[in-house]
């Protein structure tokens, strides 16, 4: 057993963990955190994805010892207060998602374009989330999604930035 | 599915990681960014004995500039291997090509150096380091040595890279502003591996080509480099038609694999038309 120290969701954890364990199990099995789901064998599917140090990753593909001191933030981790993040309440609001299995991976992809890319166009979009797949979607209200949420975050920047 | 149980050491240092190979026992894994040596964990297609991290080894990550050459260290991440402004000014093509591997979350943990020591015949790093001409920098206990690229990759997923030996830096050459450069890939659907690329690299003296040199990935068990259609484009006229011309050779002595995504004289094909439209562009026409 190795021993880890990881912040989850703003929260401090120290545990044991075996070194095979993947993180994805370990956020799932031993924090609870069922929010990130496994969807393959063969890293391809992106349903497992969390940011590891503010980057997404398939936490599939991660090792719980890499993660040791890092910081974890899950889909369970992105709402603040209570209300949803605006990438989930775009994917609500533009019906985003059937059977949801994909929607966590998807949104947390998403989150991480916007870092990088706050106004991205549809075909930066289907290339920023290429490492997600969705079974159910056919990806266009997910496309439309993530423009909606660019467009609501931009404006909700530009309005702090009025204020200040 | 989840990996078999095994040691994990996790050093800081290169000489520490060194050591921890050479006390891991009969099957050691070095660990880079996982993306390729997990997923085959994964699976219990690999089951080693002891999995030495590179993690944190000091050292081994970023670029940074070294007379004619830049210096990229093996732990360099896809992610930063794009957005480096050094591999940006002296060799975009690297940039451009890491940007067709996998997807975002795979680029932020994957590294530079454990694709090409991972050797992937559909890799997309090793044809781009064969065309620029790269040099591996190699770390073994009994101290360091340096292959060129031609010599690094041996066979199928087979390097220079014998067991205990670390790859700890490759050195690019700063061709770009004298050579054009640009990397042509065919697939069929996002995330998914070449079916076939070309990597081009182009030298022009006003309206001639004067050198050529072209990197094929998938077309046999090692990246190769298209020595015939370099040839044919030795002196040729700067000229869309001198090109094709040229690149009808660039399937000579390859022997690409037939598999569920295309067979071997389709591959062929594929060879010659991204080889004429990857050298069309790095020489700017
Ligand atoms: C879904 C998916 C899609 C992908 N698509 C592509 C693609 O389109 N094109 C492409 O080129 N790649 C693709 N890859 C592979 C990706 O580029 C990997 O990052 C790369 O092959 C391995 O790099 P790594 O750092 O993750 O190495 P690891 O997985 O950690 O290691 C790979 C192998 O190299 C050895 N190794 C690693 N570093 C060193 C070192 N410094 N010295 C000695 N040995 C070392 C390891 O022991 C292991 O055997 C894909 C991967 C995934 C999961
Ligand atoms: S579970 Fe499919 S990529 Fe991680
Ligand atoms: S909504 Fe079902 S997989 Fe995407």
């Amino acid at each position: 057993m190795s021993q880890i120290s990881v912040r989850v969701d703003g929260v401090d954890y120290v545990d044991e963990v075996e070194p095979r364990t993947l993180l994805v199990h370990y956020l799932r099995e031993q924090l609870g955190k069922v929010g990130t789901v496994v969807g393959c064998d063969t890293s391809n599917c992106g349903a497992c994805t969390v940011h590891l140090d503010g980057e997404a990753v398939k936490s599939c593909t991660v090792l719980a010892v890499q993660a040791d001191g890092a910081e974890v933030t899950t889909i369970e981790g992105v709402g603040r207060d209570g209300a949803l993040h605006p990438v989930q309440k775009a994917f609500h609001e533009m019906h985003g998602l059937q059977c949801g299995f994909c929607t966590p991976g998807m949104i947390m992809a998403s989150i991480d374009l916007l870092a990088d890319n706050a106004d991205p166009s549809e075909d930066e979009v289907r290339e920023g989330i290429e490492g997600n797949l969705c079974r159910c979607t056919g990806y266009q209200n997910i496309v439309r999604a993530v423009q909606a949420a660019a467009a609501e975050m931009g404006t909700a920047e530009m309005g702090t930035g009025a204020q200040a | 599915m989840i990996p078999a149980p095994f040691a994990y050491a996790r050093p800081t240092s290169v000489d520490e990681a060194l050591q921890a190979i050479a006390d891991g026992g009969e099957d050691v894994k070095i660990l880079a960014g996982g993306q390729s040596l997990i997923p085959v964990m994964r699976l219990r297609l690999a089951a080693p004995e002891t999995v030495v991290d590179l993690g944190r080894v000091a050292g081994l990550r970023g670029v940074r500039e070294e007379d004619d050459a830049i210096v990229v260290g093996a732990m360099t991440t896809h992610s930063d291997v794009i957005a480096d402004p050094l591999v940006q000014q002296w060799a975009p093509i690297v940039a451009q090509a890491t940007e067709t591997v996998a997807d975002r979350q795979v680029r932020h943990r994957g590294t530079f150096g454990g694709a090409l020591a991972h050797a992937d015949p559909a890799g997309d790093l090793p044809a781009v380091a064969l065309a620029l001409e790269a040099e591996f920098v190699i770390a073994g206990l009994s101290g360091r040595r340096t292959v060129p690229a031609v010599e690094f990759f041996v066979d199928y997923l087979t390097t220079a890279l014998e067991e205990g030996e670390l790859l700890v830096e490759i050195r690019l050459p700063k061709l770009a502003g004298t050579w054009g450069m640009h990397y042509e890939k065919f697939n069929r659907v996002a995330q998914a591996w070449s079916i076939v690329a070309v990597a081009a690299l182009v030298r022009r003296e006003g309206d001639r080509i004067a050198e050529a040199r072209i990197g094929l990935t998938n077309m046999g068990p090692t990246p190769l480099r298209a020595s015939a259609a370099e040839a044919a484009l030795a002196g040729v006229p700067a000229t869309r038609e001198a090109v094709a011309e040229a690149a009808a050779h660039a399937a000579e002595n390859t022997s690409p694999s037939s598999d569920l995504n295309a067979q071997a004289d389709y591959r062929h094909h594929l060879a010659q038309v991204l080889t004429r439209r990857a050298v069309i562009a790095a020489a700017g026409l």
